[in-house]
């Protein structure tokens, strides 16, 4: 799970900085001639590299929503037909919006933040991929195993300058997520009842106090 | 016109002797790796085949396609015409106008039924009761459908016909759709681009007649063997891409030196054509080689994706004149300000309580 987080959080910041490069690129630098540098071509290389990885990191994380227990599952659904659910997002709402005292407690992620995880990450970064390696395989081209993966999204935009234009609004979507995100863990591990960061880090989720709830 | 002449009558017509004749069906054969065997059938065929009939239609167009078309020099467009298809109604190139053409057009319709192929140039406006074109008195719709009746295949040619160009960029006021939302059960060929290449052209004509079937088509009906790939994965330029070396600005120095274009906002990289490998006239030059970037004229829309000199497309959908990054970048300032603010007054909250809690306590 730890290891999962940073990786995300390794390949996502490299793909939003080479991203940002790729579309609009960094002003030109003469090192050499074209043939003895490939600066650009480095950029997009580590965007690709990157993508793969987040791939294959996104998969392993759904094998483990498989396998694992039901903290593992929160990111990939949202129990929109449970009342009591809702309750709880309103509270961690007022919570957020100073109207509660005192936070409540949860091993795993809080209502609000299970809503805001689903629809950032687990979809915005399932649209990613798909639009990402779509892009990708124009250049890996007919008949290589991404555009039989994948192609088939061009068929939905038909040019794909607006596969691109769908791309970009996707990476402002994770960054608004990144700020929030960074900024309600230190807050939560400062002002709430529970460790946060830490555990992001060790795994371990420890109570700042023993009262129920 | 009772009877069309075979491949052989018109290479005979063309001063090609039997002997010549002969020895270019077995060069063929033996091109193909038949044995001597297959000679006589080749020539069998030749003898009796057919030219292939066509119909060639003009809706809302410029007539570019016809332009790029008679500019075809592999095969030569007279090569074409006059050999290799018989072109019956053509409203550019035949000599009769008037009823005689519109009766040519049906004499080649009722004798050719099921058999001909047929070319459509531009495309039919449907919106006034289809009134924004009018061809031989009656809308431009109704002919195009009564000829696709009795077509073996459709040929589209240009963005008009494949995807609806200009007329049909955003607003569409006359309703130009594209061939293939009007015609759905005949076979399709998409030849896009503003034109298309002259020898893209008759080189899928020249596909169809030779092997006699549709060549292999891409997922939006575009024969692979011309819009496969992408220009950019064929720029001469692409290496000073890779490098990250581009042009800044129209007049500056990188633009002499022949740098990547992208920045000035080349659509290469999202456009399948033809022109990086084939180039333009006889191969002379290509929009990218004469120092302008790509304008992405095959591809679906192009005229909706925004500036020619831009790669970021602007969303109008908030109302305002602005590509997604800047209506990204501004989200996010917008975000990270609220946090500013936000974690402000959780610190006041927080001092608040503390002090709370000490009265209390």
């Amino acid at each position: 799970m730890r290891l999962w987080h940073w990786i995300n959080a390794a390949s996502i910041l490299v793909l939003i900085v080479t991203g940002y490069f790729i579309g609009s690129p960094p002003p030109t630098m003469i090192i050499g001639e074209a043939y003895e540098q490939f600066v650009f071509g480095y950029i997009r290389f580590a965007h690709f590299a990157a993508g793969q990885v987040l791939l294959i990191a996104f998969l392993g994380r759904i094998y483990w929503a498989m396998v694992g227990n039901h903290h593992a599952r929160q990111l990939f659904y949202v129990p929109f037909w449970k009342a009591d659910f809702w309750q709880e997002v309103l509270f961690e709402l007022r919570w957020y919006l100073f109207l509660e005292k005192e936070p409540k407690k949860y091993v795993g992620h809080n209502p609000l933040a299970q809503v805001a995880m689903f629809f950032f990450i687990t979809l915005g970064v399932t649209f990613m991929v798909f639009t990402g390696f779509a892009l990708y395989a124009e250049g890996a081209q007919e008949g290589s195993l991404t555009h039989d993966l994948f192609g088939w999204m061009h068929g939905l935009t038909w040019n794909s300058q607006r596969m691109h234009t769908l791309h970009h609004p996707g990476m402002w979507w994770i960054v608004i997520f990144m700020i929030i995100h960074i900024y309600v863990a230190i807050r939560e591990d400062i002002m709430s009842r529970q460790s946060i960061v830490s555990t992001m880090i060790s795994g371990h989720r420890t109570f700042k106090d023993d009262r129920d709830d | 016109m009772s009877q069309i002449e075979t491949f052989y009558e018109v290479m005979r017509r063309q001063g090609i002797t039997r002997r010549s004749f002969l020895k270019y069906c077995s060069l063929t054969a033996s091109a193909l790796g038949l044995g001597p065997s297959f000679v006589p059938q080749i020539a069998h065929a030749m003898e009796t085949k057919p030219r292939t009939p066509v119909i060639w239609v003009n809706g809302l167009e410029c007539t570019c396609c016809s332009e790029s078309f008679i500019r075809g020099a592999h095969p030569l467009a007279r090569d074409v015409v006059l050999s290799m298809i018989s072109l019956d109604y053509c409203h550019v190139l035949m000599a009769a106008a008037g009823h005689a053409a519109e009766a040519a057009m049906e004499e080649a319709m009722e004798q050719h039924h099921g058999n001909y192929i047929l070319a459509v140039e531009g495309n039919p406006p449907l919106n006034e009761d289809r009134m924004f074109c009018i061809v031989g008195g009656k809308p431009f719709v109704e002919q195009l459908r009564r000829a696709a009746e009795g077509a073996k295949a459709i040929i589209a040619w240009g963005a008009c016909a494949s995807y609806g160009c200009v007329q049909a960029a955003k607003r569409n006021p006359t309703q130009a759709t594209p061939v293939h939302k009007v015609i759905t059960d005949k076979p399709i060929i998409k030849i896009p681009g503003c034109p298309p290449i002259a020898e893209v052209m008759t080189g899928v004509i020249t596909y169809m007649l030779t092997v006699d079937r549709l060549p292999e088509l891409d997922r939006q009906g575009r024969p692979a063997m011309f819009y496969g790939q992408r220009i950019h994965d064929k720029c001469y330029r692409r290496p000073h891409f890779d490098a990250g070396q581009f042009v800044e600005a129209w007049d500056d120095d990188n633009a002499r030196k022949g740098y990547c274009l992208y920045k000035m906002g080349c659509k290469g990289p999202t456009t399948y054509n033809a022109c990086s490998t084939i180039g333009w006239n006889e191969g002379v030059s290509f929009p990218i080689q004469s120092g302008h970037g790509c304008i992405g004229c095959s591809e679906d829309g192009f005229w909706d994706q925004g500036s020619f000199y831009n790669r970021l497309t602007n969303i109008k959908q908030f109302g305002v004149e602005a590509n997604a990054d800047q209506v990204g970048m501004a989200a996010a300032g917008v975000v990270s300000g609220a946090v500013a603010v936000h974690a402000a007054i959780s610190a006041l909250k927080r001092a608040q309580k503390k002090t709370q809690d000490k009265v209390e306590g």
